[in-house]
Formats: structure tokens, sequence, C-alpha cells
């Protein structure tokens, strides 16, 4: 045979078919399930009289609705309430494994599924939400679909699909102390921009990837898709299989040691033919902050906002124009100098026991800025235990952050934790589109680390000058 | 699910490049439990101003471009979010073709699951298609765009096309393969029993 990438690999593994017409079926071992996305793709089902194929290859929760403070008391905004009810009443009809509010283990469905073990290895998994790509740090096959393709799912556990191309990115040199998987993202994003993935799954190698931890890793995959592609992906190796042994839902005894040999045999063959090569020395990078209302709109924690008039394309101008009139920005102002009004540390992208643990050591001992609301939101209950545990709730509240119950948040507004008008904020979130955090907001997207020391600073500082180094 | 065969209609023009799923049906939209209906929250944060007042300057406010039925955009339409809720809105205010340089990967899926038509045209013919006066009319059989006396052809996948032009059910069509699927299911379960799941 000859050799094969990673993507190649988990490809044919799980191709069931193809089809006269040139599609290929593709079969979903895993499907991760929310209450937005998902009612109608039920209702679908319920119309047709299809049953649902394998309940058991689902793992649903709900998130993105979910209010953040006080959840004992119910949901009070009642079309929250109502989807929320709505996933519920579903996935009893269908029996479907249900993470309930107030089950601890509840939180983001991205950072819900690692932590039960859920997302293994070599696996295709889907969900009606694009951040699906997170689960491709364990070298499985993720990625977001629409309620349509939720429901094709549900009926028949497979995919027509269009097999993608081949990218890989390499990340030169070990990343410098104060900076992680965010601004590795973001770096990349600025550099081949948020149409420079499409078409394509990503495979993620080098040292700098290698040395991350399975968190550093989620991170990574789960921005890929700001990148525009279909999945991100990184091989798995010691430090993966360490992440799952003992997980509930990974595979116990003799099944653990059979999975793990075959594991072993998922990364992309030396001579691998890649349709897209994109390389990043890494090793004098510096902290990321976007400045506009796109990821790929990124520079240094040190540089400036740019100047339209140095774009490449009139339509480039135009788009930098608009981007700095929403954001309201001047050319050539230092980023350091731009103040801060919220602070939002959470997501699927950076809601992490590491990711707090890098904003609790910025933020120990420290006061959030006068004028500045500061919110920390665990990825997940099992999250928010860790981080009580070790005490960071107490640095975080100490220092005059609110500390949250686990959700998708801020990160896109639809419960209560949203934007005012005009509010410029620090997030470690995926996204600084126009209004995506509230109606006419301002989002800067930043590590947790950054994140905290702008909470501190009250405006944009290098994190590296608050860690002693 | 309706079929596409060849539409005229007016286009609006919206020339922005990443034009984004937050930017055609903001978040606060995606808590309806039904398909339909979001039509008039499409490009909500742009077409109202923040008293629900229609913006006079935005496209689809003008009198022509209310009715329209093609949407002329720039490059990696769709980008950002998995909503389907997406190509609802467009689909619910009357929009059937959407003609870009390029699309963001899940939209695009999303697209033909609902009837809708994406174009992939270079920029230089849509700027052109946005000057042209009167109706443009997309002829899928063809592959072909035709307006202000210039016709543009366009390339699409076989089986996309087919999909659109007989209004195919895709759980259906995959209906056909259960035979397949279960044989799959029966390998996989020999080759890794790991993957079954028992209990949460």
């Amino acid at each position: 045979m000859s050799p094969r990438t990673l993507y190649d690999k988990i490809w044919d593994e799980h191709l069931v078919t193809t089809r006269a017409d040139g599609t290929s079926l593709l079969y979903i071992d895993r499907h991760l399930v929310h209450e937005v996305t998902s009612p109608q793709a039920f209702e679908g089902l319920r119309e047709a009289g299809r049953p649902l194929r394998r309940p058991n290859a689902i793992l649903s929760v709900a998130d993105h609705n979910v209010p953040t403070i006080d959840r004992e008391k119910g949901i009070a905004d009642e079309t929250c309430r109502l989807q929320v009810e709505a996933l519920e009443a579903n996935v009893a009809s269908y029996g479907v494994p249900y993470l309930p509010l107030l089950d601890e283990r509840q939180g983001i469905v991205h950072v819900v599924g690692p932590e039960q073990g859920f997302t293994l290895p070599g696996t295709t998994i889907v969900c009606g939400d694009s951040h699906t790509s997170t689960h491709g740090a364990f070298g499985a096959l993720a990625f977001g679909i629409g309620t349509s393709e939720v429901e094709h799912v549900m009926a028949t556990q497979t995919l027509p699909q269009r097999k993608s191309k081949n990218l890989r990115v390499r990340f030169e040199g070990a990343l410098p102390a104060g900076l992680g998987a965010k601004d590795l993202a973001l770096a990349l994003i600025g550099r081949i921009g948020t149409a420079g993935g499409t078409g394509h799954v990503m495979e993620f190698t080098g040292d700098a990837v290698r040395a991350l931890s399975m968190e550093g890793r989620m991170t990574l995959c789960n921005m890929s898709i700001e990148a525009g592609a279909r999945s991100g992906l990184i091989a798995p190796d010691e430090t993966t299989f360490a992440y799952l042994k003992g997980r509930p839902l990974a595979p116990k005894e003799a099944l653990w040691d059979t999975a793990l040999a075959h594991w072993r045999t998922l990364a992309s063959d030396a001579q691998a033919s890649f349709d897209t090569d994109v390389v990043l020395d890494v090793s004098a990078l510096a902290p990321q902050v976007t400045w506009g209302t796109s990821p790929q709109w990124v520079t240094d924690v040190a540089g400036r906002v740019p100047d339209p008039d140095q774009a490449t394309s009139a339509e480039d101008r135009q788009a930098m124009l608009r981007a700095l009139e929403y954001m309201d920005l001047k050319p050539g102002t230092p980023i350091e100098d731009i103040a801060l009004q919220a602070v939002f540390i959470g997501s699927c992208t950076n809601g992490r026991i590491e990711d707090l643990r890098e904003a609790a050591a910025v933020a120990r001992g420290r006061r959030v800025a006068a004028g500045i609301r500061a919110l920390v939101v665990p990825g997940s209950g099992l999250v928010k235990r860790q981080a009580e545990a070790e005490g960071l709730d107490r640095i975080f509240t100490e220092a005059g952050f609110e500390w949250r119950q686990p959700g998708c948040s801020m990160c896109l507004g639809m419960n209560d934790d949203r934007l005012a008008e005009g509010v410029r904020c620090a997030s470690t979130s995926n996204r600084n589109f126009e209004g995506r955090q509230g109606r006419g907001s301002r989002t800067h997207l930043v590590s947790p680390g950054m994140a905290a020391a702008a909470a501190v600073a009250g405006h944009f500082t290098d994190v590296r000058r608050l860690m002693g180094a | 699910m309706d079929p596409f065969t060849v539409l005229t209609g007016t286009a609006a023009p919206l020339l922005r490049a990443n034009i984004d799923t937050d930017l055609i049906i903001p978040k606060q939209f995606l808590k309806t439990l039904v398909r339909s209906g979001l039509g008039r929250n499409l490009f909500h944060e742009i077409r109202y101003d923040s008293d629900g007042r229609e913006r006079p300057d935005f496209v689809l406010n003008q009198a022509p471009y209310r009715k329209a039925s093609i949407l002329l955009a720039g490059p990696n339409f769709g980008c950002g979010s998995s909503r389907e809720h997406a190509p609802w809105a467009l689909k619910d205010f009357g929009i059937r073709a959407i003609l870009a340089p390029s699309f963001a990967d899940i939209f695009f899926n999303n697209c033909f699951s609902n009837g809708l038509l994406p174009v992939t045209l270079p920029g230089e013919a849509i700027e052109s298609l946005a000057a042209c006066e009167g109706p443009l009319t997309i002829d899928l059989p063809a592959q072909q765009v035709r307006g202000g006396g210039q016709t543009f052809t366009f390339e699409i996948e076989a089986a996309r096309k087919a999909v659109l032009l007989e209004g195919l059910d895709e759980i259906k069509r995959t209906e056909a393969n259960l035979a397949d699927i279960t044989a799959y299911e029966a390998r996989r379960r020999q080759e890794a029993p790991w993957l079954d799941i028992q209990k949460v």
C-alpha cells in the first residue's frame, strides 16, 4: 500500500462504500449532541418515523444556552429553557445518553467528550457545532455538521462525504515560555487566513506540537476551523494515551491493550504526501492579539494596529477600514495602549484546567483593574471541581474575577453572559466576528494568560512581564 | 426538498469578504425549535438599527432587493459556525442561490441540505454581474449564470447537482445502503471492539 497520511488512514477505515455517483459513505463512530442544533433533527426523525440507529454512539449535554450563575434555580430565560427542555424530552424518548444540567459532568460538549473518554484516537466524531475540530487533538477525524446532517447521522450512523485534501502544518522550534497553543493557532491563522485551510484536513506536526499537553492540543485543533479547515489532527502519542487511560468511557483492561496497539499505528507514514505544506518557525513568537473582526487580523502584543493604506488590495483595504471602524481603533495605535472593559476566560477553546491554571498564575495576588468586568467560566463541572480543589477559584475571586458555572457563556452570548454595545473585551474564545459576544461588542482574541494580564493591567500587556520571568 | 432547476430573479449585491454565519443569523435567533420563520432576522445586526428599525443603506432594505432570490457575495461566504439556521434564514427570506468566489465548507454542505445553490464564480464575474441591470438567470442543468448579456459557466459536482435537480432526500438515498452499513458495523465490532459503548 502506498504511504498514507493519518487522515487517509482514518478515512479508509471508515469507508462503508463508494457510491455510483462518486460520493463516499463514511461511518460515524461518535456523535455529540447539544440543545441548539438538534431539535429540528429529532423533529425530522419523528416526522419520518425513523428510529435512531445507535443511541449509545451519542453523548448529549446542554451547553450553549445554560446560565452560568444560580442554575440550581432553573433557567429564567424562557426560550433558553424551552430549548434545554426540548433536548431533555428528545433524549429521553430516543434513549440517548445525557448529562443533565446539574450533573457535575455537564459542560461544553467539546470539553466533556474528551473528559469522559468518549473521544478516542482513530474515530470519526461529529457534532452540530463547528468547533468539533477540537477532538482532532486525539487523532480523531472530527468535524462540525449542520442539523440536517445531525439527523442523517442519527438515522444512518453515516454521512455522505467527499474526501478533503491533506495539509500539513509544521511548527518548528520551541515555543518561548509564556506562550501557548492559542498563540500558535492565532499566528497560523494570521499567516494563512481564515480560508487558508478550506477544503483541507490539517495535520499539526513539529516539536512545539509534541510538547503540548492534551489541553493545548485541543486548543490548537479547536481553532483549525477558524482557518477554514474541515478538521485538525494531531497524531496520538504517549501524552494522548496517558490522558485517556482510566477515563469513564475509555476502553479498559484487555480492550485497552488492543486499542493501544491500534492507536500506535495512527500516524502519517514517513513518505506520505501532503497537498499543501505550511511551515512556521515559532521560536521567536510573541503573544498574539487580534485587532479586527476576523481571527486572521492578528498581531504581536508589541505590535500596532495596522494601516489599511498598507493593504495589498482595494478589497482588503475596504475590509480593514470597516473592521477598524467597528472596533473603534485607529491605525498605528500600539496594541498595549488598547484599554478594555471586559475580560472573558473560558469556552471550548480555553476553558480547560490548564487554561485556568495559566490565568490564575497571572491573577494570583493581583487585582482586576478598575472598570473591568472579568468572568471566568470553567469548561465543565469537572474542570470547575478540579480548579476549586487547587484553590484557583479563590485566586480569581480574591482578584475580583467572577467565578461561574460551566457552559459556552460569553463566547457567543446565547445565555445572559453578553457584552453591551461598544464594550471591548479580551477573550480566550475563538471568534471575534461582529456582534459575536453581543450586538456592537468588540472582541480581541488572546490566550488565557494574556486575558488575565489584560484584566489586571486594564489594557493589553505582554503576559511575560507578569510572570516574574 | 424543493428541486432547483432554473431560477430567474433579482440579485442583491453584498460584496464583502468573510460574511460569517453570526452576521447571517445572530445567536439570539438560534433558540428556535423549528426551521421556519428566520427570514425576517436574516442579517439582523446590519439590517436593523438597535431600535429594530430598518437601516436604509442596507441592500435588502432597498426596493428591488427586498424580493431578491439571489445573493452576490465576497469570498469565504458562510465562514464560522455550523448553524444550519444560516441557510434556513436565507431560504426563508427568499434567497435560493448565492454567488461567491468561495464558500466555507460547512455552510456549503448545509446549502445542499436545503435546496440552496451555492455557485462559485471568480470575483470579477460577480462584480460584473452586480453591475448589470435586470434579473439574473441561474440555469443549473446548463451550469450557467446569465444576465446583462453575459454568460458565465460554473462547475458543480455531479452528485450535488443531482441532489438539487431532483430535490433528493439524502437520508432516503443512504437508506439504500443499509445492508452495507450493517455489514460494516458487524466487521467493525470484530476489528475495533473497544468502540462499543454499553452505558454512560
